[in-house]
């Protein structure tokens, strides 16, 4: 996890694409500029990138489900709770799952645990575009590369 | 059994905080009520849902940005519930 860069994800430890379901890990630093403030003598992992860690796990679930054709975009935080604190140095696992896939848009359901406990869940709503211009399209070949993105789970 | 229209207003109502009783046949979503496209997804999540179809979104927008459709066609609600009737005859042949 490098929160200052956004990269909020690890690794991609399940992808079931039947069952429309993922598990995603990622390793909270020790350190960061961003645990400097928030908050000084209480360092904290901010609810916003919980939620933003959630939903990177889901887009990596929906990039799936699309075959990479289109490109999730985060839309819209319901039902957003955080249960628990996540501290530096904590391995968070994500689970997401579809909840229901519209036209143009995608619903997911994600939760985030350390060592199997419970620390925040939302509902997450994507709009699905095309990607934007082959940059965008080729960042993301190369993040799928770097989190193991399970290629052979959408061959044909 | 309430109608295909009111199913939608309810919808509308809960989904926006809109007054129910502002909420007509003849209402535009977009015009007239002021739905923008994000509350619309929401609207039409839980028309999905609730009528267990897939309201062709990108399908109607394509066809009003082409010029083929206009925005009355889909967006007026009496339309609207006509729309989603036939979506869901559709399904029901096809099952």
């Amino acid at each position: 996890m490098q929160l200052e860069y956004f990269h909020l994800i690890d690794r991609i430890v399940d992808l079931d694409i039947g069952e429309k379901k993922i598990v995603v890990e990622a390793q909270v630093p020790k350190q960061s500029t961003i645990f400097e403030g928030h908050f000084p003598g209480y360092p904290l992992m901010p609810g916003v990138l919980l939620i933003e860690s959630m939903a990177q796990g889901s887009g990596w679930l929906l990039l799936g489900l699309l075959k990479f054709e289109r490109m999730p975009i985060l839309a819209a935080v319901k039902e957003a709770k955080v249960r628990g604190s996540v501290f530096p140095g904590d391995l968070i696992t994500i689970e997401a799952g579809l909840s229901h896939e519209g036209s143009g848009f995608a619903v997911t359901e994600a939760k985030i645990r350390v060592g199997g406990k419970l620390r925040a869940n939302s509902t997450l709503t994507f709009t699905l575009i095309p990607f934007p211009n082959p940059d965008m399209r080729g960042y993301m070949n190369s993040v799928a590369e770097r989190v193991g993105f399970p290629q052979q789970a959408i061959a044909p | 059994m309430s109608s295909t229209f009111d199913q939608v207003a309810t919808i509308i109502a809960e989904t926006c905080d809109i007054p129910r009783d502002t909420i007509t046949p003849e209402s535009h979503a977009i015009d007239d009520l002021g739905i923008d496209s994000l509350d619309f997804l929401d609207i039409a999540f839980a028309i999905d849902k609730a009528f267990g179809i897939k309201l062709p979104l990108e399908k109607w927008t394509q066809e009003v940005n082409d010029g083929k459709a206009t925005t009355e066609q889909y967006f007026v609600l009496k339309n609207l519930a006509a729309r989603i009737d036939e979506l869901v005859a559709a399904k029901s042949a096809s099952a």
